[in-house]
């Protein structure tokens, strides 16, 4: 299975991403955002970072950017796609998924371990974990407040749209503690917390068998892989 | 030189925690009559030749589309300024 990764001006996380994906077992493959190519994958990750600087709005240039063309229309096709942290943003940006990503209340840049709570495992990107399973990943956003109007996140929660929410601790303000979502296909997944950094034992976070021992972000990408063999 | 300005504000109901932290700095200042602060955008759109109906509707559109967010946003002014524009003259 080959999944492309696309690098954005800005784009920090895309080679943790092509890591995670050959870690996984699969054959990363990088895209670039001027191109209208998808040199074929199988699947699409948009990486975190600070895409354009952030500028306008967190990911709305890059969600304009001439490869969007090609990932929405193979979204829409039914191709996995997976937006991590600036990617969530720019899938919000293109309207796959709903709502909006604003400034975290609080006023600060955070950097945690994160706990998590998997809410759908009816997805593409989740289909390795089981439902309420707790996992921990890194966090790291000055932008991770997510919003939408009240019948937005009714729907999201009658829906089962809610992918992961934040456990312990809210930590920037998203409304009903929304971490991540997924469509109603289940190919596109956006989530603010960084699966790719918790791929590799001595590099992800502590557990309580070993310091940095984590890798629950890895399931992320063997469940895409998966989806792939079964597909 | 025609300019239209489109003034984006983030919506009334939602938290501005940019507006925020500047209100708090200016209590901290001892400006307490001033009792909220929220922060927009004003982008300045320089035209080529004159303004009319078809370029304005594009721009309102761009400011919609791009410019704006609507679903964290409004769009609160599309002005043309130094151009004489039928019912938009400024």
């Amino acid at each position: 299975m080959r999944v492309g990764v696309i690098t954005f001006p800005g784009s920090l996380d895309d080679r943790d991403a092509m890591r995670a994906i050959r870690l996984a077992g699969a054959e990363p493959v990088a895209l670039w955002h001027g191109e209208h190519d998808l040199h074929g994958v199988d699947a699409i990750v948009l990486p975190g970072g600070f895409s354009y600087g952030d500028y306008l709005r967190c990911g709305a240039i890059a969600a304009r950017s001439p490869i969007m063309a090609e990932v929405i229309q193979a979204a829409e096709g039914g191709m996995p796609v997976l937006g991590i942290c600036n990617g969530f943003q720019i899938l919000v940006e293109t309207h796959l998924l709903p709502g909006g990503l604003i400034r975290n209340d609080h006023g600060d840049f955070i950097r945690r371990d994160q706990r998590l709570r998997v809410e759908s495992t009816d997805s593409a990107w989740t289909s390795g974990f089981t439902v309420g399973q707790e996992i921990t990943i890194p966090l790291k956003n000055g932008e991770g407040g997510y919003i939408a109007d009240e019948a937005t996140l009714d729907r999201l929660e009658g829906e089962g749209l809610v992918a992961f929410r934040y456990l312990d601790v809210n930590p920037n303000g998203s409304l009903r503690d929304i971490a991540g979502l997924r469509n109603e296909r289940g190919n596109v997944v956006g989530l603010m917390p960084h699966p790719e950094h918790a791929v590799e034992p001595g590099f992800g976070p502590d557990t309580r068998d070993a310091m940095r021992s984590g890798v629950d972000g890895l399931t992320f990408f063997t469940s895409v892989l998966k989806a792939s063999v079964l597909s | 030189m025609p300019t239209i300005v489109v003034e984006v504000m983030p919506k009334a109901e939602l938290l501005d925690p940019a507006g925020k932290a500047v209100a708090g700095a200016l209590h901290r200042l001892g400006h307490d009559r001033i009792s909220d602060v929220r922060i927009g955008k004003r982008f300045e759109l320089h035209v080529d030749g004159d303004v009319d109906a078809e370029l304005l509707a594009d721009v309102e559109k761009v400011a919609a589309d791009m410019l704006a967010n609507t679903v964290i946003e409004d769009v609160v002014t599309v002005e043309v300024h130094g151009a004489s524009v039928p019912g938009e003259t400024h």
